[in-house]
């Protein structure tokens, strides 16, 4: 038995502290030990992206990196995307309007990488770079188009929200 | 799908990453990225005892270029270096080459440094480094050395790294004028592992005439396989007679696997055509017509 090491992180704006095993992933730490199950796991060898959270802001595979890598750091997971008060953030309100989820197993996955390109590009360039953008998390339902569709919407409504982004957490 | 049971070392200095190397020798595994070697775990086809994590080794991660050259930090992630602005503008194959590694996501962690010392056969990094002729800088508590890109990958995922080495760095010698450069690459989706890759640079004189021309396949084999252009495109201004005898040349210089994935007999076709299209672009980013 490896001795446990404690982890302190921030997760959605809340330092959270545990003790895990090094080989526990950040995902299964997610999910189990601080109990956010909104981060799916589908392959759990890095990919189906269906784990992805951002990390310091950038988009990571929570499968592939274990919960003591991520000690010191700041975590966003798709539940950290809805606002205080309970409203939807503009991406999920525009995945919700242009039926962007089937099944809803990648959304959570979806959602993160299409918050980390709409940061980096406020407004999206073509369907072809989206697409590109978001090459990394696999839909089994294919919904791909509508997925599309919901980004591009999101990033009308941020930017005419202006540019202060509408998430609670995260360092940009 | 969970890891098997490690110990686990997070080293913030290359000095101590190279005492825990030493004392766990063959036992210890370095952690960069972990983009490849966490899959591995997660299958369990890796069971080291003691994961040696470099993420807060801080002083490994840097782009630094001068007259000379570039030295990118073992540590350096794939995304910062197609970023770099530098990279972009004196070493674009460098930079080309990187975006067809996986996806942003993946490139957010995973390495420069790891990338080469893990040496997946279809991997792109091992074969630019091998067309730009880097060298490696690789380090342990016994002291440094250089490795030649070319003496770098020895065979299917294994390098000329010691067990109780560390990639330090890799420099990459600043590109002559009149170089032009092209990366081709064809997978069944984008981010997909390369079916076959191409990397190509030529370089012409005033008078348009190839004084120099390189050209690495990968995916076609164990190892990046370097095409010897002197018969065919060195010594005169190209054709498109001569780029079309080096593009036989690459096809021949192959043998590659059938898989899953495509037949040998595709992977060699496309080994042919994509070395035409990348040493023509190459040419035409030379300043010379093909």
């Amino acid at each position: 038995m490896v001795e446990k090491r404690p982890v302190t992180v921030t997760v959605n704006g809340q330092v959270r502290q545990a003790e895990v095993e090094p080989r526990r992933t950040l995902a299964d730490f997610l999910r189990e030990d601080l109990n956010l199950p909104g981060t799916h796991l589908g392959c759990e060898h890095g990919v189906c992206g269906n784990c992805t959270v951002l990390l310091d802001g950038q988009s990571v595979r929570a499968c592939l990196m274990f919960a003591v890598q991520a000690d010191g750091h700041e975590i966003l997971t798709v539940e950290g995307l809805v606002a205080p008060n309970g409203d939807l953030h503009p991406l999920q309100e525009a995945f919700w309007e242009h039926h962007a989820l089937q099944c809803g197993f990648c959304t959570p996955a979806m959602l993160l990488t299409a918050y980390e390109y709409l940061q980096q590009h406020p407004v999206p360039g073509s369907d072809e770079e989206i697409r590109e953008a978001i090459g990394g998390v696999l839909c089994r339902c294919t919904g791909y188009q509508n997925i599309v569709t919901a980004i591009r919407a999101a990033a009308t409504k941020l930017t005419a929200a202006g540019p202060a982004p509408a998430s609670r957490s995260v360092a940009d | 799908m969970k890891p098997p049971v490690f110990d686990y070392r997070a080293p913030v200095s290359v000095e101590e990453t190279q005492q825990a190397l030493a004392e766990y020798q063959a036992d210890g595994k370095l952690l960069a990225g972990g983009q490849s070697l966490v899959p591995m775990l997660n299958m369990r086809l890796a069971r080291p005892a003691v994961l040696i994590d470099i993420n807060r080794v801080t002083e490994l991660a840097f782009v630094r270029a001068d007259d000379g050259g570039l030295t990118i930090g073992a540590l350096t992630r794939q995304q910062a270096l197609l970023e770099h602005p530098t990279v972009q503008e004196r070493w674009p194959l460098l930079a080309e080459a990187t975006r067809h590694i996986g996806h942003r996501t993946i490139r957010n962690r995973g390495t420069v440094g790891g990338s080469l010392a893990h040496a997946d056969p279809a991997a792109e990094l091992p074969a630019v480094m091998l067309a730009l002729d880097a060298v490696v800088t690789v380090s342990s508590t016994r002291g440094e050395r250089q490795i030649p890109a070319r003496d770098f990958v020895v065979d299917y995922l294994t390098t000329a790294l010691e067990p109780t080495e560390l990639l330090r760095s890799v420099w990459v010698p600043a590109l002559p004028p009149r170089t032009g450069w092209a990366f081709q690459e064809v997978s069944r989706r984008h981010g997909d592992f390369a079916l076959v890759a191409v990397a190509a640079l030529v370089t012409l004189d005033a008078a348009g005439v190839c004084t120099d021309a390189r050209l690495v396949l990968t995916g076609v084999g164990p190892t990046p396989v370097p095409v010897d252009l002197r018969q065919t495109l060195i010594g005169a201004a190209p054709s498109p007679a001569a780029v079309a005898a080096a593009a036989e040349a690459a096809q021949a210089a192959v043998d590659p696997p059938s898989d899953v994935h495509a037949p040998a007999e595709y992977r060699r076709h496309l080994a042919r055509v994509l070395a035409r299209r990348a040493l023509t672009t190459a040419i035409e980013r030379a300043g010379g017509t093909e």
